[in-house]
């Protein structure tokens, strides 16, 4: 053991790598691209029928037709107006109600049972229900959205006031802060990081419900056109659609992505 | 302002923490309290800063703050207690916000203590970039800056390694020598309390009660790291408090 010769002298070996996943840039874009190469391969050698899946470059030549005949717009606006209104609505009321529910004893027992009755819910199923409430117009289409993107906003936002460090309340308290500073000042931004990964959650909601809402009573809008492509199995057109929807996702995402680095940068 | 407490019982459920706690804070000193782990030493500073409430007893408050006080009995936490969100100087106007008092007077209060904890260089930075000392330096400024009658300080060092912990107890025992303030200091740290206490109090294992009060009469400047009379101080501390602290480490736990 104690000679200093060759024999027995081996490296430690190493064993504390992984678990620790980290950006890696392109990746990604490298799979999309990949997953619809095989596409386009498999369904123009045969493989893939196009009952199944339709050509990419078809979609990609139909999504130009419809930017060319100015299409594109007319069903993009109606139903980017519709998820920003009803986005909106219900995500600032979600994080109002959230925030009660995480300050009051009271709200809190009496809402959060309200909450979780309605959060199961499927919101299609009472689509004809918000018809008569608020129209056939634009007001029921709001209102699905809205409604949709409440109630997973005020569980992520409770949850995330329920998470605000209590020393650090404890510590207004004793320098004497109103209340209401206490909230603005401590809770609000020590719940910041919740209430944005819940939007991550409620948007992606609002996105799918948008198709929902323009079942009923919408002659333009990318769920509309989706509808009316699916109806006449037009594969294309369905998938030109889809694809909005998914870029409009991940457009969502980015931008939350770049609110959270400039809201949250005090992270560690 | 002196601080009185009569008679403060405290229990949480079926525990008692403490059992007739009486004591006179008088102004202008540093009161150490030590005691073994779930004494109720940190309870008790809460009590006296308001943030509990005793199950009995009565914490008083004998006098008027002096002119200028914004904010009486003012703690500083083990935790630091900084908003992550805010840079040094943000932490410590937070504070001077609900006051009333103009943005430039606060502004400058915020320079003066910056520069009396030697953290004017810092008045930017976010508490993340900070070390641990340097975060409980910003939290004793935050606290100056309130210009409190009693400070609190709740086990302010026990998170800090032992090097930062002698630099930071020679701040505080500068800034006291500058402008003696009031302090009740809560620590289970013996060599702490010896070194930064006008007295000792030693409290008994739960129910927490008053076992002793030692005094030290030695003037804070002069006392230094490795003092011969200050270890025998400690000597005695830690023979009054060996027994109990065995039989709390000893003891279930029950929340």
């Amino acid at each position: 053991m104690s000679e200093t010769g060759t024999e027995g002298q081996k490296p430690v070996p190493f064993r504390g790598g992984g678990f620790a996943p980290g950006a890696r840039r392109g990746v990604g874009i490298i799979v999309f691209v990949l997953l619809i190469g095989l596409i386009e391969w498999g369904t123009r050698i045969g493989i893939i029928s196009p009952l199944t899946l339709p050509r990419p470059s078809d979609v990609a030549e139909t999504f130009v037709q419809l930017y060319q005949t100015g299409l594109l717009w007319k069903h993009l606006l109606p139903s980017l107006s519709r998820l920003v209104i009803g986005a909106a609505l219900g995500a600032s009321v979600g994080i109002g109600v959230g925030i009660l529910i995480g300050l009051f004893s009271y709200i809190r027992a009496g809402l959060v049972p309200v909450v979780a009755a309605l959060f199961p819910i499927p919101k299609i199923a009472i689509l004809p229900l918000f018809v008569i409430w608020f129209g056939i117009d634009e007001g029921s289409k709001y209102a699905l959205i809205a409604f949709g993107t409440f109630t997973p906003t005020v569980v992520a936002t409770y949850g995330a006031v329920d998470n605000v460090d209590r020393t650090l309340i404890r510590m207004g308290q004793s320098f004497g802060l109103t209340w209401l500073s206490i909230v603005r000042k401590i809770v609000l931004p020590g719940a910041m990081p919740g209430i944005l990964s819940g939007l991550r959650i409620s948007l992606a909601i609002a996105i799918i419900l948008l198709v929902a809402a323009e079942m009923l009573g919408a002659e333009y809008g990318i769920g509309a056109y989706i509808l009316e492509a699916g109806s006449l199995y037009d594969l294309e057109r369905l998938f030109a659609g889809v694809t909005i929807l998914s870029v409009l996702g991940v457009l969502l995402s980015f931008l939350i992505g770049r609110l959270e680095r400039y809201l949250l940068s005090w992270r560690v | 302002m002196d601080i009185r407490l009569t008679g403060i019982s405290h229990r949480y459920g079926a525990t008692e923490v403490m059992r007739d706690i009486s004591l006179d804070i008088p102004s202008g000193r540093i009161m150490c309290v030590v005691g073994p782990s779930g004494c109720g030493k940190s309870t008790l500073l809460r009590i006296i800063g308001g943030l509990e409430q005793p199950t009995e007893g009565l914490a008083e408050q004998i006098g008027a703050p002096p002119d200028g006080c914004l904010n009486p009995l003012t703690f500083v936490f083990q935790d630091f207690a900084l908003l992550p969100w805010r840079t040094v100087r943000g932490n410590i106007s937070l504070v001077l916000e609900d006051h009333g008092i103009g943005t430039a007077a606060a502004g400058a209060i915020v320079e003066d203590v910056l520069a009396r904890t030697n953290l004017s260089d810092f008045a930017d930075a976010l508490p993340k970039q900070l070390s641990g000392g340097m975060k409980q330096r910003v939290a004793i400024a935050r606290a100056l800056a309130v210009r409190p009658a009693v400070m609190l300080l709740d086990e302010p060092l026990s998170a800090l390694d032992s090097q930062t912990r002698e630099l930071l107890m020679d701040d505080l025992i500068g800034l006291w020598t500058r402008a003696p303030f009031t302090a009740v200091y809560v620590t289970h740290n013996l060599a702490e309390a010896v070194r930064l206490g006008h007295s000792v109090v030693v409290l008994s294992r739960r129910p927490g009660q008053i076992r002793e009060i030692v005094e030290i009469d030695m003037p804070l400047k002069a006392r230094s790291h490795g003092d011969p009379a200050l270890e025998a101080r400690q000597r005695r501390l830690w023979s009054l408090m060996r027994e109990e602290a065995r039989a709390a480490d000893a003891e279930l736990i029950d929340v």
